[in-house]
């Protein structure tokens, strides 16, 4: 059983490495290893087991998706390993690649949120925790893609209520968000439920399905 | 002695133009004669005077086709070796221009450099006849004197002519040689538009592969230290709670500062060329856009995964550029506007963009750097560019980008 406590870095970029590792470090992650490269990590990850790996998307050899290639064998080969995507700009593609493997212990942020210490380590913790984490710029840009789909069908409030449950937010997050009451948002997420014709399971269950129609990487 | 540059000058250049007619003689005059010896072969048939002519013809028309060929080549070297004259390359279907020059002006101006060095060389012989009568017996001697003296003039006269003739038929050599195995005015237009295309095709490409170094070196140099730089500021405003309350707010507003920063370097990358189109295309790149324009934006990208050809590089970025710049547009100048819409299909070897939103309009492409760039760099790549914006609204942006198979 892997350590959630333990972390690993694969950023190519040293300045940045340095700033990752104290930040990790003031969230109470204990960073077993940093490297520079896909091929790093892997064996970083092999050997310590973390319980998050923290991946830019771009690294050498080719600086285009290495990280988002490395993040998908994490998960399939050490499912208990979460991993966070840091990318320079959002490509939904890869939100879509990783998300459609497994939904939980997974995020995807904007390299620049690490500037906003707080929220980032917030993210960490829910991604590291086996939650979500999502850009509000790639959740943006899905909407724009999802335009003529049942989605259609859903007000603005249920789109925004949707959105921050795409980027892995709780009742009481989405709620604190949009300051309004708990039991507001709950009514919205059963709204927007029966919209999308999920069918009637558990609410954790449909509530990963919702996401995943959102994303449009299922149903 | 020193020789006046004047005088050099005119006697490197006398010295060119007698090289340059020496070495026309043989090849203007070589034609002719194989010409004659195949006419009267045909002579020889037709009255039937000769038996072997129709074996022999074949001979004299087989080195005059050869000949042909290889005198031309001649003179291209002539023309380009002595007069900086470049001549095309004439190929073997240009046969009549080729026959033209060898057979019937050529010989012409063969004659005219004979007729030259026939008169520079008897000019040279009576000039010298002062030293030739000495060879006569000295009894008769004082006979010749006076017409002696008179050749001497008249020699030193035709040797002073020489030089001005010279150069004339050099002049006329090149006129008749550019005129008749030069490029035709349509040609020459022709080789400049091939020209000019290919040129400015280049000059796009580079200035593409200009802009993507620089998005580049950005993105790897100032765009990571200023990340690095927000992320220090963010650290310290998270740990130092300590501090008086001016401190904090120094820090506070550079953190802003700094994440403002990345946030302006970042529309600049994308505005340059963003990696995004490189790595995964035009679809995804255009999704990005559509996602941070300040309204609403229905986004529909048709381009056939089994497209004959992908769409070349240049021609992405120009459309990309366009639905960049028109959502820019939109933002800034179309206040009323509530909604846009973007469209992009593949028809064929057409890649047409169409961008329309429901502002209130008026928009003239002849008035705003914006507009007449967009237009520039549809034209760039042989593009057609569209606008209506009727005052009142809605306004709407058609572009046709060739995607040549």
């Amino acid at each position: 059983m892997p350590d959630v406590k333990r972390a690993v870095i694969a950023e190519d970029s040293v300045l940045l490495r340095i700033g990752l590792v104290k930040v990790l470090e003031m969230a109470g992650f204990e960073v077993a290893a940093e490297v520079g490269d896909a091929q790093a990590l892997l064996a970083a990850v092999e050997e310590h087991r973390p319980g998050i790996a923290v991946v830019d998307v771009r690294m050498p050899p080719g600086f285009t998706d290495e990280g988002v290639r490395a993040a998908l064998s994490i998960r399939q080969k050490w499912p208990a390993t979460a991993v966070l995507l840091l990318s320079q700009y959002v490509e939904e593609r890869y939100a879509a690649d990783l998300l459609a493997t497994n939904t939980s212990g997974v995020g995807y942020l904007l390299k620049q949120r690490v500037a906003d210490v707080e929220e980032f380590i917030e993210g960490l913790r829910r991604v590291a925790d086996g939650g979500t984490a999502l850009d509000p710029q790639v959740v943006a840009q899905l909407l724009v893609r999802r335009s003529s789909d049942p989605l259609e069908r859903l007000t603005g409030r249920e789109r925004e209520v949707l959105a921050l449950m795409a980027e892995g937010r709780s009742n009481a997050g989405i709620a604190a968000q949009l300051v309004v009451s708990e039991s507001a948002v709950a009514k919205h997420i059963n709204s927007i439920l029966a919209k999308l014709d999920l069918p009637k399971a558990d609410a954790d269950h449909r509530r990963v399905l919702a996401v995943l129609r959102f994303m449009g990487v299922a149903g | 002695m020193t020789v006046p540059p004047q005088l050099r000058r005119a006697l490197v250049r006398l010295r060119r133009d007698i090289l340059f007619l020496a070495s026309g003689v043989l090849p203007h005059l070589a034609a002719p004669p194989l010409f004659l010896w195949a006419l009267t072969q045909v002579v020889g048939i037709l009255d039937g005077t000769s038996d072997a002519a129709p074996l022999v013809l074949p001979v004299p028309s087989a080195l005059l086709a050869i000949a042909g060929y290889g005198l031309t080549e001649v003179q291209r070297w002539r023309f380009r070796a002595l007069c900086g004259v470049d001549l095309p390359r004439l190929r073997f279907t240009q046969a009549k221009r080729q026959f033209g020059y060898n057979c019937l002006v050529g010989p012409l101006l063969g004659v005219l450099e004979v007729a030259l060095f026939t008169l520079l060389v008897t000019g040279v012989a009576a000039a010298t006849s002062l030293l030739w009568i000495w060879t006569v017996p000295p009894p008769e001697r004082h006979v010749y004197v006076m017409s002696a003296v008179l050749a001497t003039v008249l020699g030193l006269l035709a040797i002073a002519a020489v030089p001005p003739l010279a150069a004339g038929l050099v002049r006329l050599e090149n006129l008749v040689g550019r005129a008749v195995l030069g490029v035709s005015r349509a040609e020459e237009l022709e080789r400049r538009v091939e020209d000019l295309t290919a040129s400015r095709a280049d000059a796009v490409a580079a200035a593409d592969a200009e802009r993507r170094r620089i998005e580049r070196d950005l993105h790897d140099g100032a765009q990571q230290r200023l990340v690095s730089l927000a992320l220090n500021l963010g650290l310290a405003k998270a740990t130092l709670t300590d501090l008086p309350p001016e401190a904090r707010e120094v820090i506070d507003a550079a953190h802003r500062e700094a994440k403002d920063a990345i946030d302006e370097l970042s529309t600049l990358v994308r505005g340059l060329h963003p990696a995004v189109l490189d790595e995964l295309g035009l679809d995804a790149a255009l999704s990005g856009l559509a996602a941070r324009a300040p309204v609403p934006v229905r986004l529909r990208v048709d381009i056939p995964d089994d497209s004959p050809q992908r769409t070349s590089p240049a021609v992405e970025a120009v459309a990309y550029f366009v639905v960049s710049e028109a959502l820019t547009n939109i933002a800034k100048h179309a206040r009323e506007a509530t909604r846009a819409d973007v469209a992009v299909t593949r028809l064929g070897e057409i890649l047409r963009v169409v961008i329309a939103d429901d502002g209130v309009g008026g928009a003239d492409p002849a008035k705003g750097t914006g507009l007449k760039g967009l237009a520039q760099r549809v034209r760039s790549v042989d593009g057609t560019f569209r606008m209506s914006s009727p005052v009142g609204g809605p306004t709407m942006m058609s572009v046709e980008l060739p995607c040549p198979m």
